[in-house]
């Protein structure tokens, strides 16, 4: 099994990087080699979006010229043969994460459904009036706006924990937090923001400690880390596919069986029932109950592939790699004179948030792209954590394992620029 | 290819280094709040009508460059239009930042459109240009007299 830690040991991390070969790993992603304004491309957007490898783009390609048909109906070769890959497709996803059995895997479309599933079905039933949900500041959009539904729904208060400035959780803000009138903790695993990776494992034992469950937003940690949800003992876990090198379109909710399976279906439709009546419907078991309709089913075959190649590489080898291009890209732009970083934890991945003096974040990304240079500019669908840190938005630099040490030095020099430009 | 100085020009960054009527009016009779969802760009528009003309105007709020100058020489422009002078105004704006037509600087007070030409290049930020204008238009708009804002 590819077991990995969060954190790579010091003598791992330096006899790494020379075994990885990222000249090799980027002819794996033709889009990486293109021109954009004249310049060569630099992407350092993948937090928003990750770029495929081939073997990802020819699963679904494949899919569509050899295998496509829909799954769990037919009785022909074709529909069999989908069905599958379907399936074979979750359980690389319940290896991948560690999980118990692959029922626990329920395809959604992304991250942002599968924090929605949970509160519509799990919230609904078990939230009543004065009952509390705890996020954090740092939570995207996605992890905050479904609960807020929910709580203005059923007349449930959301608290909130707080972060230093470096961008890390408060706990022991949050073991105050935490009480008998807490019902549901949902806490991001990887800042998209800031990059700083939360201590989730001590979170849900404390949650735990009051029989409160939790469900951890793993869209930028599953990139970044080898996910363990049995290890975790986390209750749900979610990630989007189209942010782990795999197709847009489909996602993951992780949620442990016992749970599942108390939980009403958030949609109803196709393939989750087991019979229906005008007079009564009962409803499939795990996963299908929650995947009504048909599925993305080239997405999660897509999903599969992504997985695969993550793991042929190896997770500690990018981890490592991750970590060496941080600590390079952060030392390099924090010496530029009036650039600030945002988010400095202690155990970061590889999101590199920053603003610069007088300049609009807006106007970095504009002047970047001139450069060939792809960045996110902006609030990252997390304003209340820009209000945390008073700034209207960052220009982020997120990297992958196929990113380079020369495009770090690309990104500087063009920052440079934007300074001289606004001089 | 679109040149970035033909973007960021000498005008465009000087409004945006100081830019004018940048300030909450006192006594505005109009307010609206203009956002830009997508990037979280938020700005103010005060003004100060008085039969059926911009008597006073200010803006507070924070943005890119564009976004900024395109506010701080919008409100040089419109105070003492009327209404219907400040929304053809805005036509003639975006006509320019969409390069659906020139300034026609046949008047001195455009020439300072003038520095958004390169706007139209990239498209991506014509709705930084525009935003303080769409809401001047809200605040032009307003029914009733809008209460003062914190």
């Amino acid at each position: 099994m590819n077991k990995v830690c969060d954190v790579i040991a010091p003598e791992i991390r330096q006899a790494l990087p020379d075994a990885f070969d990222v000249r090799r790993v980027r002819s794996d992603f033709p889009i990486l080699n293109q021109r954009i304004r004249g310049k060569c491309l630099v992407y350092l957007d993948s937090a928003a979006t990750s770029q495929k490898p081939q073997v990802v783009v020819d699963a679904v390609r494949r899919f569509y010229m050899e295998d496509c048909a829909n799954i769990h109906r037919g009785v022909h070769s074709l529909s069999q043969r989908a069905t599958e890959h379907y399936e074979q497709a979750r359980v690389k996803v319940q290896h991948f994460l560690h999980a118990g059995e692959s029922r626990e895997i329920v395809f959604v479309r992304g991250a942002t459904e599968g924090i929605n599933l949970v509160a519509q079905s799990y919230g609904r039933k078990h939230l009543q009036a004065g009952d509390e949900i705890i996020i954090s500041t740092m939570e995207h959009h996605s992890n905050i706006v479904p609960w807020q539904m929910l709580c203005e729904e059923k007349d449930a208060v959301l608290r909130v924990v707080p972060i230093n400035d470096k961008g890390e959780l408060l706990i022991e803000e949050y073991e105050k937090l935490l009480g008998p009138r807490t019902r549901f903790v949902s806490l991001v695993h990887v800042s998209n923001a800031l990059g700083t990776i939360n201590p989730v494992r001590e979170i849900i034992e404390l949650a735990h400690r009051w029989n409160v469950p939790v469900l951890v937003d793993g869209a930028q940690g599953v990139p970044h880390l080898n996910v363990d949800v049995r290890e975790l003992d986390c209750d749900f876990y979610v990630f989007s596919g189209h942010k782990l090198y795999g197709p847009t379109g489909v996602g993951v909710l992780y949620g442990k069986a016992s749970l599942l399976e108390a939980m009403p279906p958030y949609q109803g439709g196709g393939d989750m029932i087991s019979s229906v009546t005008f007079e009564k419907t009962t409803y499939q078991g795990l996963p299908h109950k929650f995947e009504a309709g048909t599925p993305d089913i080239a997405g999660a075959i897509g999903l599969g592939a992504a997985i695969d190649y993550l793991c042929g590489i190896g997770q500690e080898q990018i981890a490592a790699y991750e970590r060496e291009l941080l600590a390079y890209a952060t030392e390099a732009v924090s010496a530029i004179p009036g650039l600030r970083i945002i988010g400095t934890a202690r155990t970061k991945a590889s999101v590199l948030s920053f603003v610069l003096d007088a300049v609009h974040p807006h106007d970095i990304g504009t002047i970047l792209d001139e450069e060939g240079i792809a960045i996110r500019a902006g609030h990252h669908c997390a304003m209340p954590l820009m209000q945390r840190f008073g700034v209207p938005g960052t220009a982020r630099a997120s990297l992958a394992f196929y990113n380079t040490k020369q495009e770090i030095d690309a990104l500087v020099t063009a920052l440079h620029k934007v300074k001289e430009i606004f001089r | 290819m679109p040149d970035l100085r033909e973007l960021y020009q000498e005008v465009i960054l000087d409004h945006n280094k100081s830019p004018c009527n940048f300030r909450k009016l006192e006594g505005a009779n109009r307010v609206a709040e203009g956002l830009n969802p997508l990037c979280g760009d938020r700005v103010t528009v005060y003004l100060h009508m008085e039969d059926d003309v911009i008597q006073d105007i200010g803006f507070q709020g924070s943005g890119c460059a564009i976004s900024k100058a395109a506010a701080s020489v919008m409100t040089g422009i419109v105070k003492g239009k009327s209404k219907a002078e400040a929304q053809a105004l805005f036509e003639r704006f975006r006509c320019l930042v969409t390069g659906r037509g020139s300034a026609g600087a046949d008047s001195s007070e455009l020439e300072e459109f003038d520095a958004f030409r390169g706007v139209c290049e990239f498209p991506a930020r014509v709705k930084c240009a525009t935003l303080a204008w769409h809401t001047l238009r809200e605040a032009l708009e307003a029914k009733t007299e809008a209460v003062a804002t914190e």
